[in-house]
């Protein structure tokens, strides 16, 4: 056990440095510079130089790499260039709007969808089964920015119920207890609908496969002919054991989950990190691009680790360390 | 293929492709000409779907801001989302096929480094590194396909190496090595036509998930250029105009919708006609 997970820790390791390399090379080898955009059009080739050298961009890819990988591991993420500030004071203040947005669409997505794969298998064949399917495929094809457009349509527009963006009323500062609450939950209300949405479907049509594979197992029929109650073989018996491949994508969908909020965050302007990403790709802010990936990358593989702990957990076979493939 | 079209899925999620290839294909016939056509904006822009402007030309879904077509550059958006769709799942299958097969019939370190390589990329976070492409070079439909077949083809190649292992063991792959037929001409005549099966059902879901990605990127200023109608550009363009012309985003976001259902249903139908074990218990 503790010999497999030394292992997997190092696998996650590489995969964070392969990023960071992969994104730091990509990043330095494209067209645009950041001094330029920050001196604008009226500078001279001498300030741009000055600058550059400041900035340590003059020296070879290799050595700027070093020099970046160990200052990040020591903690120093750097200054973003366009914005002046640190680049942990400017990720610090988009994480939690960016965790707190996914964490809560994961829980509820995989909750609403666990509850519907399993009614569909305990169904199968049912017309409830054959219109969840229709309810799950479209859910599935539904792009999360056009969804959020025409939910804001809907909700800001029509109904003028809730707020279309950003993650705060402007008087937000000035307001306390429960209607600071109630401003904050206006808020997330439609970008947490729209990944929500977009996540139930693939959720459920997973579960539902999962489900009629454990259904078709011969320890099931055993529960029935004990006269187990059908609510409790599909509750007890199948769920849980149709559990462990659930979790385990769980695990699998987290970078798909965070480019789905990248998106989202987009559309309604939510100040997250899929925005500050964007944004620093576009302006060439080399600090903010590589420390945004490289958190990224730790979290999307913590994630993968966290899932197969859990997994591991819920099924004593793939604790045994016959890990399934 | 029969046996698809029998499944309802398989049948419906087939007759959509059908007619909206066919009329992307047909697009000059089935439209008025030109998605890029300006006419007189001011009299023509946001004309509601259904409306008839002074020249006497029929907008069955309305027009956008510069008095554009929607369903003229929907169709033609078509062409566009749909072609960036397929080619870039032609590429994630070419690479993914290519790997899988090599890291299965491979021994030793290529193996090894081409299985470690598939499961560093799958562990990439894809819109990150689409983002970064994406952002990196001019953005234009040809790159827009290259990046995305080229962070598609990793469980492609996954499946395609589990296959061939899988194969490898059966008594015909013997047979054709005992008459004398080289590695690589077992491998491709022999092996992999039979690895195929999951490979089209992993394509068919995947040009869903493309056109979907493509739109996105365009969505965000990062695919396909406008005046080149692509629907998710036309999405982007409708959200300026959501509260006044509500139509000229909801028509492209509809008929992506419509596309990638069809992709799945005709995947699901696929896997199960495809997989004997999965008949019986068809929703």
């Amino acid at each position: 056990m503790l010999a497999t997970l030394g292992r997997r820790l190092l696998t996650g390791l590489a995969v964070v440095l392969g990023v960071v390399t992969l994104t730091f090379f990509l990043l330095h080898l494209a067209p645009g510079d950041p001094v330029e955009r920050l001196l604008g059009p009226t500078a001279t080739a001498e300030q741009l130089a000055a600058q550059r050298t400041a900035l340590g961009l003059d020296r070879p890819l290799p050595l700027q790499f070093a020099a970046w990988l160990g200052r990040f591991a020591r903690g120093d993420w750097g200054v973003s260039i366009a914005k002046g500030l640190p680049v942990a004071a400017v990720l610090g203040a988009a994480w939690p709007a960016t965790v707190r947005l996914v964490a809560l669409s994961l829980l509820l997505s995989y909750l609403l969808g666990i509850a519907l794969g399993a009614l569909q298998a305990a169904r199968s064949g049912s017309r409830t089964d054959t219109a969840l399917s229709i309810v799950s495929v479209t859910l599935f094809a539904l792009p999360g920015y056009w969804l959020g457009l025409m939910l804001v349509l809907v909700f800001t527009y029509w109904a003028r119920l809730l707020p279309a963006f950003g993650a705060a009323g402007i008087d937000s500062d000035y307001l306390t207890g429960s209607a600071w609450l109630a401003d904050q939950l206006r808020h997330l209300a439609l970008p947490l609908a729209t990944l929500t949405l977009v996540g139930i479907g693939g959720a459920a049509r997973f579960v539902r496969g999962a489900m009629l594979e454990t259904l078709s197992q011969p320890f099931i029929t055993t529960a029935r002919a004990k006269g187990v109650r059908p609510a409790a073989v599909i509750g007890r018996h199948a769920l849980r054991n149709a559990a462990t491949p659930v979790v385990t994508l769980l695990g699998l969908s987290l970078p798909a989950l965070f480019s789905g909020a990248v998106f989202v965050e987009a559309v309604f302007a939510w100040p997250g990190v899929g925005r500050v990403l964007v944004e620093a790709v576009q302006g060439r802010d080399y600090p903010v691009v590589m420390a945004a990936t490289a958190v990224s990358a730790v979290l999307v593989v913590a994630g993968n680790l966290l899932a197969d702990a859990l997994a591991a957990w819920l099924d004593p076979r793939v604790r045994e360390g016959a890990a399934p493939s | 293929m029969s046996v698809v079209l029998r499944d309802r899925r398989g049948l419906v999620g087939f007759a959509v492709l059908v007619v909206v290839i066919g009329c992307a294909l047909a697009a000059p016939v089935v439209t008025s000409g030109d998605p890029n056509v300006q006419g007189d904006i001011v009299a023509t822009r946001f004309l509601p779907p259904l409306a008839t402007d002074r020249a006497g030309d029929f907008h069955p879904f309305g027009t956008d801001r510069f008095g554009r077509d929607v369903w003229t550059r929907l169709i033609y958006g078509a062409r566009v989302s749909m072609g960036v769709g397929l080619l870039a799942v032609l590429v994630s299958v070419t690479v993914g096929m290519a790997v899988g097969a090599l890291a299965a019939h491979g021994r030793g370190p290529l193996s090894a480094l081409l299985l470690g390589l598939t499961d560093f990329a799958l562990a990439l976070p894809r819109v990150v590194l689409l983002l970064l492409l994406a952002a990196l070079w001019r953005p234009s439909t040809g790159l827009v396909i290259l990046v995305l077949g080229l962070t598609g083809w990793m469980s492609i190649a996954r499946l395609v190496h589990g296959e061939v292992r899988a194969l490898a063991a059966q008594p015909f792959v013997d047979g054709a090595v005992a008459i004398g037929a080289r590695r690589l001409r077992v491998l491709t005549r022999h092996v992999l036509p039979n690895a195929l099966t999951p490979v089209i059902v992993a394509a068919a879901l995947g040009i869903g998930n493309a056109i979907m990605l493509e739109a996105g990127l365009s969505y965000l200023g990062l695919g396909v250029q406008p005046p080149t109608p692509s629907w998710g550009n036309m999405i982007a363009s409708g959200r300026d105009t959501l509260v006044n012309a509500p139509w000229v985003a909801t028509a492209p976001g509809i008929a992506l919708v419509v596309v990638v259902v069809a992709c799945t249903l005709l995947g699901d139908a696929l896997r199960d006609a495809l997989d004997p074990r999965r008949r019986g218990n068809l929703a």
